[in-house]
């Protein structure tokens, strides 16, 4: 079991040699063998990430960093110690990380061999996929923040490329997509700046980028209890907490925390030394006040001496401005990459790709990646304060503005991408309030049901397409081969919710499943929203009521109102979708999609019933938990964690009724509001809207969510077209008008002109043309001399060869004469 | 006592003339012999010893010759080798295989190529 | 009593990669006998996993550090590098042969024994620190490649170059041996690590032995010169090149320069830097003259490339020419103190010029035509057209050898340049540079054919599979040694002439 962690780098060999094949050699072998050879890619990755939780689970959880053949020293630049190495680190983090990604990755390869069925770019797609799982596997496991970076570059080219994946459909929808994917690329661009800010003030700060050594134990409680144990002695453990470790053995992360004590041993003393001042002063004895003061002098002058210092360009910063400049910028990356305010816009569209990369990509593992690295840098962003307040800010505010805009939207997806949006900022919301585990909770549960409910949709649109196409037997021929060819020339759309209905009858394994990822997203006990939703909200409430945090307060009421939104807008889209009767003649002759679309369906809604036990709160039992926190344990993926997690960062709370039944309440009142509004038949009304904007008291308002709360125009009008306008004033002002017809056309040109004439007449013909005249000839000459000696004869060539010598010889000789 | 000293040498020359009396006209005595005029010229290799010297001759005396004198030398490195081989052991056997292996290829190489053969 | 060694003691490991190569050469030459003569094609394949083996050793061993075979061989990452070139020259010419050999009609088995044979010359060369395994693994390096180069006997000009190159080469060899044989009067030994040992006294009491030691390093370096063409030791050079078939043409100018500078570099550096002319001096006696016979190599070889119009013939003068910029590096290591950095960019300008020249040859090659016509400049014309992407890589190999910013070229002259400055050897410095912008005009004229002169263009019908692997081998080395320079100088970074550094 030791060696166990040696597998490592196979999790993301895996799928990127399933990449290669399929880019390769996937459009001769045919779907099935294509699609074989991506899914069993990603499975075996999932098989090696079990294999990793064994590792864990049979070493005391103690992180193993693996160093792949080859691939040591990967930049390295001695003068400033840059020493990248392509390691893999396994620890609780990554393995949990894993386990999800490539287990929901594989069910999602599985559906999408349904899905693309038929898509002349059959394999390439799926060679898409498993390069993507590749770069998230590289930006899970890398043990340095560049293989960071270098998975997220690649999970952004990736996403990238299928969110433009059809871009040669016909019509406008083509270019549509393609923006969409631009956009995409663009908006994470400004995101990965950040990033790549963050870095580079790491690295300039800490002097490397690795999160910690590979010997090194990050987690004090960890190494104490594993020291007993270690009985490797090649391999020398210590942790951070060790005074006698230089700092440059530490990785960036313990050097955080070497420094941060450091800098609150000088805080305390400081306060001592102010403290016996003022009690001097308290007895008024001159003498004494005059030996404090002396002594709070010589106290300020080592703790000024002994704060560490970072000097970044000409400014000096302390390493609580430098722990909140990184994270700030990290923040940039985060709501890039994660879909948070102001940078979200873009995962609305990214819905133009197809389905299984909605739910693989821009619902369940990217756009958690985000999350994931603040959860790695927890330790910094638990000392950077500020930044703390920000992220909790805006996730919750993120949270709530989303589930607001998903009331206004018809197209299946888009919803579903808002509510993504939402959840996501439920998670940041959880990270800027510390509770580092309850954000990964809610990630994992989060990235079952919502994957589930990706597919769901993915398999509506499907069986719509295929009604639509049964009503117009547009290819009678091959009914099989839906080409996912959304806008018709009747103006249909598969994914447009008004044209729905009553698919409860036509597809019920699609219902059903769909029904389970709604109620566990609107958080409905015993579903896994509830439990991880209820964690966050206890962390809220815990932050701002026992540690009197007024983000506390702020985060647990905007995230109560948005736990209210998703609960509306999920039922919405179930009365809208399913219930009812059909509303157009596409929907009413929909049929159930085939058995490698629904299985995993099936699996998914299995999860998103029992995924949320895997982290039961103490404080509950039978019959809540069903009895199974005997079988699981409480807070298990809490424990988990902790050997991941900074210790001081770490905290799990016990259940807390108070605020699961509230909770519970806004989530089943959501749902009952929502059918109160929807049901019965009367989703959208006759004139083919939504009810909610018939009538006039709503109208306003849900007409700002249907516009998507005009964030588009509003970056169009502040941003956009301010950029556009300047390039084009830089265009036709500068670049034409100026350097173009002005100082080309007059300056350069005329001048040029002028000189010429100076220099043609009696300089050209003058002086050059008689040296020229004269070169020409010296050269034919010299041309003559050498072609002379090339004469092709080995004795005229061993003359020359021997008066080479000749020559060499007495040049070497020279300097001893 | 110093002449005795000489008495091996001696029974080598001795022995040398014999050898190579016996060597170069036993095939002479017992073979068939079928002399012509190009046989009983003094350089059986095709080459006028008297005459202009660019004319035509047959190259494949000059290719036994080389390929002769190839082997040749692997006596060079085999009388040393004989005289110190006690002494090298093991090492020495193996440096010895290597070359003579080497050698062996060269031959198999001649010999599959059809240098050997004379038509 | 005989100081017998065991055969643990020849460290046999580390010398794998080369004498792997010089066994695997005699398989080959055994196993093409029993392959018939219309799959010949087998043969090849065979050659190129030996070289793959070969070349995944050396990566293997790159920088162990340890001397073997008692001494006389030294594995360090010098020449863990020289092989890497070696290996790679080889690969690539591999590509490059199949099918000319099979169109030209001279295919022949032997070839490729001959050219594992050339390539383990090189790497013996690369790896020797004694003067009698330098001799011995040029005498490994040149004869093979005497045979290739009249290996199109049936073509007059062929026969010729073979013949040409074997009689000056022999006379060259004579003036290395020659040499040698002075090193070892004047100092008693024939290894590397014990003539510096012995150079030092013998400046400090200015003895004739003194004069025999430059007299000595005189003749090396000629014999040594002679191999890696430089003025004026040149003159076989067009000749050659021009009537060997081009495969063997392509491997010569890098393989065997390689070999030659290897040798070079290590007697230079290993052995004869403290060849000063008084005690105490920072500059080798030998620095000067290498220095004016780099300044006249690319003087010479730049300018009078400039006036061929047979793109072959061209390359070669430009081999020629770069042999001068390598040369340039030579005799930086003459200052005390630069050997390292002298060393490693002329290192990485060899690995870089393989690539490069390669890649030149191998589209030269593609337009090739079975006569042995088609490799006029004229010939260039329009291709842009008719073969876009080959027109491109040239292109890219054109501004790689004029040492354009992104390509390999422009890193290893950067190198050189850096180097030589560091050295001292300002003039010379300067005459590079005037010399490679003298360069761009003709390397810039092949472009200029392609891209903007009208023309039909080629059908490039020699740019078959093999070639075409061949030269987007040689395309993706130039590229990324251009754009990752580091990869290149990393492998250097520690880098270990055994005992010095």
């Amino acid at each position: 079991m030791e060696n166990l962690a040696q597998i490592a780098p196979l999790i993301i060999l895996f799928p990127a040699i399933g990449a290669f094949i399929n880019f390769f050699w996937g459009a001769k072998m045919g779907e099935g063998a294509s699609a074989m050879v991506g899914t069993v890619a990603s499975g075996s990755s999932f098989l090696v990430a079990l294999g990793l939780l064994a590792y864990l689970t049979g070493n005391g959880f103690n992180p193993a960093v693996i160093n792949p053949p080859l691939l040591d020293s990967w930049i390295r630049i001695d003068s400033v110690g840059l020493d990248i190495s392509w390691q893999t680190r396994v620890d609780t983090l990554s393995v949990s990380m894993t386990l999800f990604v490539t287990f929901v990755g594989t069910l999602i390869h599985i559906y999408a061999a349904g899905y693309m069925h038929g898509d002349p770019r059959f394999s390439r797609f799926f060679a898409y996929l498993n390069m993507f799982l590749a770069f998230m596997l590289i930006l899970v496991m890398g043990n340095n923040l560049l293989m960071m970076f270098v998975g997220w570059e690649g999970v952004g080219l990736c996403s990238y490329l299928l969110i433009s994946f059809w871009w040669d459909k016909p019509g406008g929808e083509g270019i549509a997509n393609s923006n969409a994917g631009r956009k995409a690329f663009i908006a994470n661009r400004v995101g990965d700046f950040g990033v790549l800010i963050a870095i580079f003030l790491s690295f300039w700060a800490f002097g490397t980028l690795d999160y910690y050594k590979p010997n090194e134990i990050p987690n004090p409680q960890v190494s104490a209890a594993h020291l007993e144990e270690e009985t490797d002695s090649s391999r020398v453990f210590y942790s951070f907490a060790d005074e006698d470790v230089e700092m440059s053995q530490l990785g960036m992360f313990g050097q955080v925390a070497r420094y941060v004590r450091i800098d609150e041993a000088a805080s305390v003393s400081l306060d001592n030394a102010r403290t016996i001042l003022n009690q001097a002063r308290g007895t008024g004895d001159e003498q004494l006040i005059a030996q404090a003061e002396a002594l709070l002098e010589t106290t300020r002058a080592e703790a000024d001496a002994n704060r560490p210092q970072f000097n970044i360009g000409p400014a000096t910063f302390g390493i609580g401005t430098l722990l909140t400049l990184i994270t700030l910028f990290m923040l940039l990356g985060v709501t890039g990459k994660s879909a948070q305010i102001p940078l979200f816009v873009w995962l609305p569209d990214a819905m133009a790709g197809p389905t299984p990369v909605s739910a693989l990509i821009h619902a369940a593992t990217m756009v958690t990646a985000g999350v994931y690295m603040m959860v790695r840098s927890n330790i910094m962003f638990h000392h950077a304060e500020l930044t703390s307040i920000i992220v909790a800010l805006i996730g919750a505010t993120t949270a709530l503005v989303a589930g607001f805009i998903a009331i206004g939207q018809f197209d299946i997806k888009r919803v579903l991408a808002y509510s993504t949006i939402s959840q996501l900022g439920f998670m940041v919301a959880a990270v800027g309030l510390g509770a580092y585990v309850a954000a990964m909770f809610h990630m994992i549960t989060h990235a079952f049901f919502k994957a589930l409910l990706f597919l769901g949709s993915g398999s509506v649109i499907h069986g719509m397409e295929h009604g639509h196409h049964h009503v117009h037997l547009h290819d009678a021929d091959h009914p099989e081969a839906v080409t996912h060819d959304s806008h018709d020339d009747d103006g249909f759309d598969p994914q447009d919710m008004r044209y729905m209905g009553g698919l409860r009858e036509k597809m019920p394994v699609t219902y059903w499943t769909y029904l389970f990822g709604t109620i566990a997203l609107a958080g409905i006990w015993p579903f896994a929203g509830f439990w991880s939703k209820d964690e966050i909200l206890l962390d809220a409430w815990y932050v701002g009521f026992e540690k009197g945090l007024f983000q506390g307060f702020i985060v647990l009421g905007l995230l109560f109102a948005a736990a209210a939104f998703t609960a509306f807008y999920m039922w919405r889209q179930i009365e809208m979708v399913f219930h009812g009767k059909p509303r157009h003649e596409a929907a009413e002759h929909a049929s159930e999609s085939s058995r490698s679309m629904t299985i995993p369906l099936v699996i998914l809604a299995f999860f998103a019933l029992f995924v949320g036990f895997i982290n039961i709160p103490s404080g509950i039992g039978f019959p809540f938990t069903f009895g199974l926190e005997g079988v699981l344990g409480v807070h298990l993926l809490g424990d988990f964690l902790e050997y991941s997690i900074f210790a001081e960062a770490f905290n799990l709370l016990t259940f807390n009724a108070l605020i699961a039944i509230p909770a519970l309440a806004v989530g089943i009142g959501g749902i009952l509001a929502a059918r109160s509004v929807y049901g019965g038949g009367k989703a959208i009304d006759a004139s083919g809207q939504d009810p909610l904007q018939a009538d006039p008291n709503t109208a306003l308002v849900w007409n700002v969510a249907y516009a998507r709360m005009y964030w588009d125009e509003i970056y169009f009008a502040l941003i956009i077209n301010p950029y556009i306008r300047i390039a084009d004033f830089l265009y036709e002002v500068v670049d034409w008008g100026f350097l173009h017809d002005y100082f080309h056309d007059s300056v350069l040109i005329r001048g040029y002109r002028s000189m010429g004439d100076l220099l043609a007449r009696p300089f050209d013909l003058g002086i050059i043309d008689g040296a020229v005249n004269g070169l020409g000839w010296l050269a034919g000459r010299i041309g003559g001399g050498l072609r002379l000696t090339q004469t092709g004869y080995v004795r005229t060539y061993a003359v020359a060869l021997l008066l080479g010598v000749v020559a060499v010889i007495i040049l070497m000789l020279l300097p001893l004469i | 006592m110093a002449l005795q000293q000489f008495a091996p040498i001696a029974a080598l020359i001795i022995l040398a003339v014999v050898l190579t009396f016996i060597i170069s006209n036993i095939s002479t005595i017992f073979g068939p012999s079928n002399n012509t005029s190009r046989k009983t010229a003094p350089y059986e290799s095709g080459m006028q010893p008297i005459g202009v010297g660019m004319r035509r001759m047959p190259v494949k005396f000059y290719l036994i010759g080389v390929l002769f004198i190839l082997f040749d030398i692997e006596v060079i490195f085999f009388l040393p080798w004989a005289v110190v081989f006690r002494d090298l052991g093991f090492y020495g056997l193996a440096v010895m295989g290597l070359f003579f292996f080497i050698l062996t290829i060269g031959l198999i190489y001649e010999w599959k190529k059809g240098a050997l053969e004379w038509e | 009593m005989i100081d017998v060694p065991s055969i643990a003691d020849l460290n046999l490991t580390v010398t794998f990669p080369a004498v792997f190569l010089a066994l695997f050469t005699m398989v080959v030459l055994i196993v093409d006998l029993f392959i018939p003569k219309d799959r010949k094609i087998r043969t090849a394949h065979l050659t190129l996993g030996g070289l793959v083996v070969a070349f995944v050793w050396n990566v293997l061993v790159f920088d162990s550090n340890q001397t073997a075979l008692g001494g006389m061989y030294i594995a360090d990452s010098f020449s863990g590098f020289i092989n890497f070139i070696a290996l790679t020259a080889a690969i690539i010419t591999c590509f490059l042969s199949v099918d000319y050999l099979k169109r030209t009609g001279i295919e022949q088995g032997e070839f490729y024994s001959l050219l594992l044979f050339s390539t383990a010359g090189v790497m013996f060369m690369g790896a020797a620190s004694d003067l009698i395994v330098v001799f011995i693994a040029l005498e490994i390096l040149s004869i093979p490649l005497y045979v290739m180069a009249a290996m199109r006997y049936r073509d007059a000009k062929s026969e010729e170059s073979g013949l040409k190159y074997f009689i000056l080469g022999a006379f060259a060899s004579a003036f290395f041996l020659y040499g040698a044989a002075l090193v070892y009067g004047a100092t008693g030994t024939t290894s590397l690590p014990e003539i510096f040992a012995s150079v030092e006294g013998i400046v400090a009491t200015d003895s004739g032995a003194r004069l025999y030691l430059v007299l000595g390093a005189a003749l090396i370096f000629v014999g040594l010169g002679f191999k890696v063409a430089v003025v004026p030791f040149h003159m076989w050079t067009p000749d050659v090149y021009e009537g060997a078939p081009t495969p063997v043409t392509a491997f010569m100018s890098v393989a065997a320069k390689a070999g030659g500078f290897a040798a070079l570099l290590r007697l230079m550096v290993i052995a004869l830097p403290e060849l000063t002319a008084n005690i105490g001096d920072t500059i080798a006696i030998w620095q000067t003259t290498i220095a004016i016979v780099a300044a006249a190599t690319m003087i010479l070889g730049n300018f009078v490339a400039i006036v061929q119009t047979n793109v072959k013939r061209m390359l070669a003068y430009s081999s020629i020419a770069h042999a001068g910029y390598i040369l340039m590096g030579v005799a930086a290591v003459g200052t005390i103190g630069v050997a390292e950095e002298a060393t490693r960019a002329a290192l990485i300008y060899m690995l870089a010029y393989t690539f490069t020249n390669l890649g030149a040859f191998a589209v030269v090659m593609a337009l090739e035509k079975d006569d042995g016509s088609g490799t006029q400049i004229a010939d260039f014309k329009g291709l842009s057209r008719s073969r876009p992407l080959l027109a491109v890589m040239m292109a890219f190999f054109m501004l790689s050898l004029t040492g354009v910013p992104t390509t390999a070229g422009f890193i290893g002259k950067f190198l050189l340049f850096g180097a030589a400055l560091e050295a001292g050897l300002v003039l010379l410095t300067i005459i590079g540079v005037l010399t490679s912008v003298v360069s761009a005009y003709y390397y810039v004229r092949i472009i200029v054919n392609m891209y903007l002169e009208d023309g039909e263009g080629d059908p490039a019908e020699g740019a078959t599979q093999y070639l075409n692997y061949a030269t987007y081998a040689a395309f993706a080395g130039t590229l990324i040694i251009g754009l990752f320079p580091f990869l290149a100088v990393n492998l250097l970074d520690t880098m270990m002439i055994a005992g010095l550094f």
